[in-house]
């Protein structure tokens, strides 16, 4: 199925916010790999042809950021923030336990296509590293207890309630 | 008595709604602390450039990095243009060290919005774009359902609140990529391009989205507005430390503390107040090494500068800059080189390629600084990395060039016995290891 026989109204809706079409090509390449997880060189030339412009136009904007998906990646996608903040409180270790529990590095998926690792630069959670996010969820202050039970949540339900958010650091009181 | 029995309090402005029991951050919640008053009492009743002039005098600056006065950029916008203008709200947040943003949009969504439609009514602009940094998916979703809500109830959209003025406002998700903060890369990824930054000028004032004249302003900043309508800007003014740096400051405390966190404080406190009375001092009792005051692109500072006071300008004046607000504060025996050269991993990755200093320098840098780190470097090196350094700052496009020498310069200046160490152990080693110079890289 086409983009446009898939998500029709949802295109009309996101073309509506823009009166110039080209604004509308970020989201819709969200659109394109919303359900495989990344973006495939027929949805790049249907949104080309959707917005008027080139395939090459669609392509240089897709490949400059890093959260467009030009190849396939795991179901769960696990970034950890590698950046100082987070470095200073441990995240290098948090990298070692996660290579160590599914025997894969930063760059690197599972055989079973369940987990793909990245190593990332700052999510903004500085204050609650070390940190990762695994697809839209973020897990902070994270402990080797925490990381194995995500992980194992994950792959037995598809989600995990220690995700976080909304967020707010430290903590309102609670009782006045 | 406790050091928290001690600890100066301070009345929250921003934080204040969400500080409270059972805060949501609905609409609902955020009408019951008197939110879109503002809005009421100023639409169609206040003209716009008198709502400019209050802002101007609140002494409000962006509260994005550059501390650049609000009111008065607004002021750049040309006053007889017909067509359309625009108002992007920069909720990248990218800047490593900062985190505050997020806290704003996921708990009180609401303030950020009347800030916005508050901006929209002073500048002339109908359409609004909040451009939201792609990871932020549940910000995203926070602030699409709460401008449902606004619109919903009359705030947001055609003739808003029956008094003619229309202002609409849309999420635009970035997609991973730092430069995008930067507010002319930011216009260029919100026009479905690569996030390459303009040459300044023309600025967005003039020639900003769709080439239309535009304002860019951050989350907070524009987060202050319905406070500053609703309590005056005398009030605003007297706030931290007048004249230059008026209101409060959310600062990101991160690092080796006891609490790190968001702590709003007014401008002006000193450092040494925000790391030991608000974020608690130093895990462990350790002694502080050094901190950054000012995000990822503020130079180090060294304990010597606890003392000093968190406004624009004295942070200036002791060599580094306020920035976004993130404080990062390193324990005694975290290695500064290995510091900067995690920061300028960060820069490097996130250099744009726009233009040569930049992008070919950050390789280099980051190449010597592992060398360094790795123990395999040369005397040289340390001239090197000077050169290089002096070679991007002040000869690139956007001011990332100068914020990715920003790590190195500073603990080269602080910290050079740390760099020389590490040659020093390289060079012993070398002596041992009969292999040509040449080979070392
Ligand atoms: C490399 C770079 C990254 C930036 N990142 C951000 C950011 O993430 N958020 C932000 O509000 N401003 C960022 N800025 C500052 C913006 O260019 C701009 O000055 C700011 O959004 C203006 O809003 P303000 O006046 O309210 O601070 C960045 C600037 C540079 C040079
Ligand atoms: S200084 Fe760096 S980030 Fe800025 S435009 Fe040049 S290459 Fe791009
Ligand atoms: S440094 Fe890891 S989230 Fe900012």
């Amino acid at each position: 199925m086409t983009l446009s026989e898939k998500y029709g109204t949802e295109i009309a809706e996101i073309l509506s916010r823009y009166p110039v079409k080209r604004s509308a090509l970020i989201p819709l390449l969200y659109l394109a790999q919303r359900e495989g997880g990344y973006i495939t060189e027929a949805a790049m030339i249907e949104i080309a042809g959707i917005l008027k412009l080139t395939p090459p136009q669609v392509y240089e904007t897709a490949t400059f950021y890093t959260m467009l998906n030009l190849k396939p990646v795991g179901t769960f996608h696990i970034q950890v923030c590698k950046s100082l903040m987070c470095a200073l409180v441990g995240s290098d270790t948090v990298i070692g336990w996660i290579k160590a529990k599914l025997g894969i590095g930063p760059g690197e998926t599972t055989a079973d296509g369940l987990f793909t690792l990245t190593a990332v630069e700052c999510l903004a959670a500085c204050g609650t590293g070390p940190m990762m996010q695994i697809n839209d969820d973020y897990y902070e202050r994270l402990t080797e207890e925490k990381v194995d039970r995500i992980l194992a949540d994950l792959k037995s339900t598809g989600s995990c309630a220690l995700k976080t958010g909304p967020f707010m650091w430290p903590e309102p009181a609670r009782n006045g | 008595m406790s050091a928290i029995e001690h600890m100066p309090t301070y009345e929250p402005v921003l934080l204040k709604n969400m500080s409270q029991p059972g805060y949501t951050g609905s609409l609902p919640d955020y009408e019951k602390t008197g939110g879109y008053r503002a809005l009421r009492n100023i639409l169609g009743k206040v003209a716009p450039a008198d709502v400019t002039q209050l802002v101007i005098k609140s002494g409000l600056r962006g509260r994005g990095g550059a501390g650049f006065p609000t009111g008065v950029k607004w002021g750049f916008l040309p006053k007889d243009y017909q067509g359309p203008r625009y108002l992007c709200c920069n909720a990248d947040e990218s800047e490593p060290g900062t985190f505050k943003d997020r806290q704003l949009i996921e708990r009180d969504p609401h303030q950020i919005l009347e800030g916005i439609v508050l901006a929209c009514y002073a500048i002339g602009a109908e359409s609004a774009y909040i451009y939201i940094r792609g990871e932020f998916v549940l910000g995203a979703k926070i602030l699409e359902q709460a401008i449902g809500d606004a619109r919903a109830a009359g705030y947001i959209g055609k003739n808003i609140l029956g008094t003619g003025v229309h202002a609409d406002v849309w999420v635009h998700r970035g997609a991973g990529a730092y430069i995008c903060g930067e507010e002319t890369a930011l216009l260029e990824s919100l026009e479905g391009k690569r996030g390459l930054p303009r040459v300044k000028p023309p600025f967005p004032a003039t020639h900003g989205l769709y080439n239309k004249p535009t304002v860019v302003n951050n989350v907070e900043t524009l987060a202050n507005l319905p406070h500053i309508i609703n309590r005056g800007p005398e009030w605003f003014a007297a706030i931290g430390s007048p004249p230059k740096s008026t209101g409060t400051r959310i600062f990101c405390v991160s690092g080796h503390v006891k609490r790190p966190g968001n702590y709003e404080v007014p401008m002006g406190i000193t450092f040494r107040e925000l790391i030991y009375e608000h974020a608690g001092g130093m895990r462990g009792d350790k002694a502080i090494k050094a901190f950054i005051p000012g995000g990822a692109s503020a130079p180090f500072l060294t304990p010597d500068h606890l003392d000093v006071k968190m406004d624009f300008e004295s942070v200036a004046a002791a060599g580094s800059m306020l920035g976004s607000g993130g404080v990062t504060v390193m324990e005694e025996g975290t290695s500064m080189v290995w510091a900067a050269l995690r920061l300028m991993e960060f820069f490097y990755h996130e250099s744009c390629g726009k233009c040569s200093p930049c992008r070919e320098g950050s390789s280099w840098l980051v190449q010597t600084m592992r060398r360094i780190v790795a123990k395999r470097g040369r005397a040289q090196d340390l001239e090197t990395l000077s050169d290089l350094c002096k070679n991007i700052a002040g000869r690139t496009v956007c001011a990332f060039g100068d914020a990715e020498v920003s790590p190195i310069m500073s603990t080269l200046k602080h910290w050079r016995h740390e760099y020389l160490a590490l040659i020093h152990e390289a060079e012993a080693a070398h002596l041992l290891r009969p292999e040509p110079a040449a080979k070392r890289h």
